[in-house]
């Protein structure tokens, strides 16, 4: 491969791993912001040369999510377009289409209902020399929720393109409203701190550190969900409590490593803590293979577990029920999940306009083990008494079917 | 303030990390050496389309968040 050509590869790469995003400006983070601009003008103006942008391509791609009781479809567009080598601008459009009659739904006694979310997104990237900067904007849109969030990415080559640092800020603002009670409404704002470092290590083996820091503040319980509270010969539902603020904070560990042969094996070991007493870890393995430059075959194994959070109870009792903050969101408790993945994709070449095209299916099945939230309803309470209904758990897969062109 | 406190220790964390790429280190993997790096097999995001979709499914599942490398504009998934 001519050594140019290695460059624009590696630099694409090492630009993918960068991360980023970004803000809307809140007092609090001004300084953060100013202190962002100074280093980005410092690296821009330094004596550095050649990154590269991601590469012009259109996805367009169906989504299909099927498991407890929930099926979550639709499509998804994404158009990236490099402009003079020097801007990168792209666009997603998404759908969820949403059917759900999920343990939650069927705890409340509510019946299945159907929604549906919209959500629009563009980024644009500017390159000088080693530098890329990246600026986004994400809306999303549902009948009784309004999301939008601001993101700046920044990320640097070192050390003769040996390492990349990169780090981001972004900041979100919902609007929460709920279906039937017009007098319900509620915000929420987010904002997200972030950096990472992807080193080369050998000719073969690169690793990648991300850490990021969110915080949330506002309303972050579901107002569809509820606690249930023991009253002996029945259950009565009450509102659940949650904390007006959450910190949390994530590190992830990648490394990935090529074969002799055209394949690489892929790990992921994730961390994370947040102050209402979760715990998760992650550990994921993958296996990438390429035939004859036409076939790529994908293996992933994931498994993740996490801990309960300190106000969670599958059900409460009466003096329980009267603590601060009371919780019994299934994503609360603790659990563990189980999934395998497999991926095909089969490509053309082409010389003109269009350089490839590539037509991909992937596939993702999960298994949500739960230990301390039991599924409720009215036939497992009848059958096996109050708090001695089973421990839940279900299955569920994630498909996507899309096809892709580079130009 | 205390929110102030974690980004400006990042942002001097990558401060240092700039300031060290003017000390002339040498790259020990030359940049004609890395066709194998480049190669997508390695890639961990190689799709975004389909990634961030994975993202935003275990978002909406799993309590942890963060050091994804990819930002997501929320939802009330329920």
């Amino acid at each position: 491969m001519p050594k140019v050509q290695v460059e624009a590869v590696v630099a694409a790469t090492n630009a993918r791993i960068s991360l980023m995003h970004i803000a809307k400006l809140s007092n609090q983070s001004t300084m953060t912001i100013l202190a962002v601009g100074f280093f980005l003008l410092s690296s821009l103006f330094s004596p550095l040369h050649a990154a590269v942008l991601p590469e012009d391509r259109a996805d367009i791609m169906y989504h299909r999510y099927d498991g407890g009781g929930m099926v979550i479809d639709g499509p998804s567009v994404l158009v990236r377009k490099n402009i003079a080598d020097k801007i990168s601008l792209a666009g997603n459009y998404y759908i969820d289409s949403v059917s759900s009659a999920s343990i939650d739904v069927e705890t409340s006694g509510a019946t299945e209902y159907t929604e549906e979310r919209k959500e629009y997104s563009f980024d644009a990237s500017y390159l000088k020399d080693k530098s890329l900067i990246n600026i986004g904007y994400t809306s999303s849109t549902e009948n009784d929720y309004d999301a939008s969030s601001v993101r700046f990415d920044f990320s640097q080559d070192l050390f003769g393109d040996m390492t990349t640092v990169s780090m981001g800020y972004s900041q979100g603002n919902d609007d929460i409203t709920q279906t039937g009670n017009e007098e319900f409404s509620e915000k929420l704002e987010r904002r997200h701190y972030r950096i990472g470092i992807a080193q080369v290590l050998s000719r073969n083996l690169i690793a990648n550190i991300n850490y990021e820091s969110i915080i949330d503040e506002g309303y972050l319980q579901n107002p569809y969900r509820f606690i249930l509270i023991d009253r002996i010969s029945a259950y009565e539902l009450d509102e659940e409590r949650y904390p007006n603020t959450r910190n949390s904070d994530a590190v992830s560990f990648k490394l990935s490593y090529h074969l002799p042969w055209s394949a690489a094996v892929k790990s992921r070991l994730g961390y994370f803590t947040d102050s209402w007493g979760i715990d998760a870890a992650s550990i994921e393995l993958d296996y990438s293979h390429k035939l004859k430059n036409r076939l790529l075959l994908d293996l992933r194994l994931r498994y993740y577990q996490q801990s309960d959070a300190d106000f969670y109870a599958n059900v409460f009792d009466v003096n329980t029920a009267l603590q601060t903050f009371v919780g019994r969101d299934k994503e609360l408790s603790q659990y563990q999940t189980y999934s395998i993945g497999l991926g095909a994709s089969y490509q053309w070449n082409f010389r003109g306009i269009i350089d490839k095209a590539r037509i991909n299916a992937q596939i993702d099945y999960m298994l949500f083990d739960y230990e301390n939230f039991r599924e409720v309803t009215k036939a497992t309470t009848a059958s096996y008494g109050i708090g001695n209904e089973p421990f839940y758990n279900f299955n569920a897969y994630a498909l996507r079917l899309f096809f892709s062109v580079w130009y | 303030m205390r929110q102030l406190k974690k980004p400006l220790v990042l942002m001097s964390v990558a401060f240092m990390l700039l300031s060290l790429s003017a000390c002339g280190i040498q790259p020990w993997v030359k940049p004609y050496h890395r066709a194998n790096l480049a190669n997508e097999v390695m890639q961990y995001d190689r799709d975004p389309i389909s990634d961030g979709y994975m993202h935003h499914v275990r978002q909406a599942r799993e309590s942890a968040r963060g050091a994804e490398g990819a930002g997501g504009g929320g939802c009330g998934c329920n």
